[in-house]
């Protein structure tokens, strides 16, 4: 116990210069975005007032802090667009998930399953088209959907289909591209808890009299919740803020929040209202971080 | 032994043999068309290379690589050390003030929507009058990568054998020497597989590097996007396929090395 202590301390000196640089530029970097969703915009570049200017003293800084305005943020609750941006962001968010989750179990369910040497392969597998760029897999699949893509050629020569089907620019296209590139941050968390998990439960589940299926939903599937929480946090926060998937695979009617943010600063230029937006998507996103860095660090802590 | 309810049925098969070649599926597709003669990238013209000897004679997107290859090469090595750095804090630190802020600030970038990341950053840049290019998209992809090392390394010092080290110390050596001669050497596997997580990571970014990058100073996948936008290029599919197999190369080695790791005790990383 003491040789630990005596370590501790050249240990918390290692984490001074991350510490110092996380601050720097995670942390300060929050209260800019704040700070511009509640100044004005200008004609100026770049397109906002300034607000506290430091080096012109407590009466400057007064004055600048009575400036401050909610106008941006009354701009995103009275104006549709932006409300309607936040609900679909969600509502695609709880729907990828959930598809997410359903296709997602099975195979870890499966590689659980797996003899003992061949669950480091499996793994690997699924770990590897998370190394591969995201942006590549999204254009594989624009290959695959176009109108004479794959998929179409595939279903006119079965006669599924007798004229090709429009999927680019599609919900359906983008839940496909929101699966795909998130089915591996479903797959890990799930395998971890499931393949921790006692057979000899199962056995005696079925010692007792319970069918497979019954073993399955009342001694499996609750033991495996907290693996169900964490794949479900770590797809449900990042989609929400999604970008790339929507803008590529789905139509323009309507945009998912990342995309308004993205139109506001790149083509409108305003500064304010997309920092407005990024604060608004930051709160609708603290909850569901806060549980996910719970389960973490009990995770972390729970040595696995 | 393992009993008949234990073990692999038909069903878990089939959802696991489904599931591999949808992940995987796709992306064979791609390599393949990318050696594809034909300008129509859904019409199969035979094999040919062309579409990559075009890649080398474009200027624009050679020097979109170029860039990204920096600016991966230089984030993933500072992240590496900055993030190797935080998990020795946060594994061997015990407790101390603002922990839980500083674990708070390495985990939250790993989910944290990017352009929330991206808009943050860029507006730091702004205020510091920061000149946009090559060095502020490096600062951005070595904040958020570090955080993923930080992950990779701590994962692999929480299962160390604790009292190795205790054992160094019980012979002599301080704190410093004892973690240098013993504990190092055991984490490099997962400190190289960290580097090489950043550096794939970094290459694939566009979402940061749009917001925190200067005019005339696009990335390659920064060029990819504007181009994909414009519809299916077979140019793009070669440029894809280099890419893929430039990050084959590095899992090749990362695994290796993760293998190397594991040999000592177990896996290194969820990641």
């Amino acid at each position: 116990m003491s040789a630990r202590s005596i370590f501790a301390r050249p240990a918390r000196l290692a984490a001074i210069a991350p510490y110092l640089w996380m601050v720097l530029f995670f942390l300060v970097p929050f209260g800019f975005v704040l700070k511009i969703s509640l100044s004005q915009t200008a004609i100026a570049q770049p397109p906002y007032v300034p607000l506290f200017d430091l080096t012109a003293g407590w009466a400057a800084i007064k004055a600048a802090l009575s400036e401050l305005s909610l106008d941006n943020f009354k701009l995103l609750v009275s104006d549709s667009l932006y409300i309607s941006s936040y609900l679909r962001s969600i509502f695609v968010a709880v729907t990828s998930t959930a598809i997410l989750l359903l296709i997602g179990y099975p195979i870890a369910y499966g590689m659980a399953r797996l003899p003992q040497r061949w669950q480091p392969i499996a793994m690997m597998l699924v770990i590897v088209p998370f190394w591969t760029s995201f942006l590549i897999r999204i254009y594989a699949w624009i290959n695959i959907l176009q109108h004479d893509g794959l998929l179409n050629k595939m279903l006119l020569a079965l006669h599924i289909v007798s004229t090709p089907v429009v999927w680019l620019s599609t919900d359906t296209a983008m839940y496909i591209g929101i699966v795909y590139s998130y089915l591996p941050f479903m797959i890990l968390p799930l395998y971890a808890t499931l393949a921790k998990m006692d057979g000899a439960l199962i056995e005696a589940a079925s010692d007792l009299g319970a069918s497979p299926g019954r073993a399955f939903w009342l001694v499996t599937f609750p033991l495996s919740l907290p693996g169900v929480g964490a794949g479900a946090l770590l797809c449900f926060i990042p989609i929400v803020g999604e970008f790339v998937i929507p803008d590529l695979l789905a139509g323009s009617g309507s945009m998912m929040i990342g995309q308004t943010l993205w139109l506001e600063f790149f083509t409108n230029k305003d500064w304010p209202v997309a920092s407005a937006a990024a604060v608004a998507l930051l709160l609708l996103l603290i909850p569901p971080l806060l549980l996910y860095d719970r389960l973490q660090r009990r995770t972390l802590r729970g040595g696995g | 032994m393992t009993r008949r309810v234990n073990r692999i049925s038909p069903f878990n098969i089939t959802s696991l043999a489904l599931g591999l070649a949808f992940l995987y599926l796709p992306i064979v597709i791609l390599v393949i068309y990318s050696f594809n003669a034909s300008r129509l990238v859904t019409v199969w013209g035979g094999w040919s290379l062309r579409w990559y000897t075009e890649f080398f004679n474009d200027r624009a997107m050679l020097d979109a690589a170029w860039m990204s290859l920096r600016v991966a090469a230089v984030s993933a090595t500072v992240a590496t050390l900055l993030g190797t750095l935080a998990a020795i804090g946060l594994a061997r630190g015990e407790r101390f003030k603002g922990r839980s802020l500083f674990s708070g600030m390495l985990y939250a970038p790993l989910v944290m929507p990017e352009v929330i990341s991206g808009l943050s950053l860029l507006l730091l840049f702004v205020a510091l009058s920061a000149e946009r290019g090559f060095w502020t998209v490096t600062l951005a992809h070595t904040t958020l990568t570090m955080c993923f090392v930080t992950v990779v390394v701590q994962s692999r010092l929480a299962s160390i054998d604790r009292s190795l080290e205790e054992a160094a110390m019980d012979l002599g050596c301080d704190p410093v020497r004892a973690f240098l001669s013993v504990t190092l050497p055991l984490i490099v596997p997962a400190i190289v597989a960290g580097w090489m997580l950043a550096f794939t990571l970094s290459l694939d970014d566009v979402v940061i590097a749009s917001f925190t990058t200067g005019p005339g100073s696009a990335t390659l996948p920064i060029r990819i996007y504007s181009e994909v936008r414009l519809g299916v290029k077979p140019q793009i599919n070669a440029i894809c396929t280099m890419v893929i197999a430039l990050i084959a190369v590095v899992i090749v080695i990362a695994s290796f090395a993760s293998k190397l790791s594991s040999s000592q005790g177990e896996s290194a990383a969820p990641l």
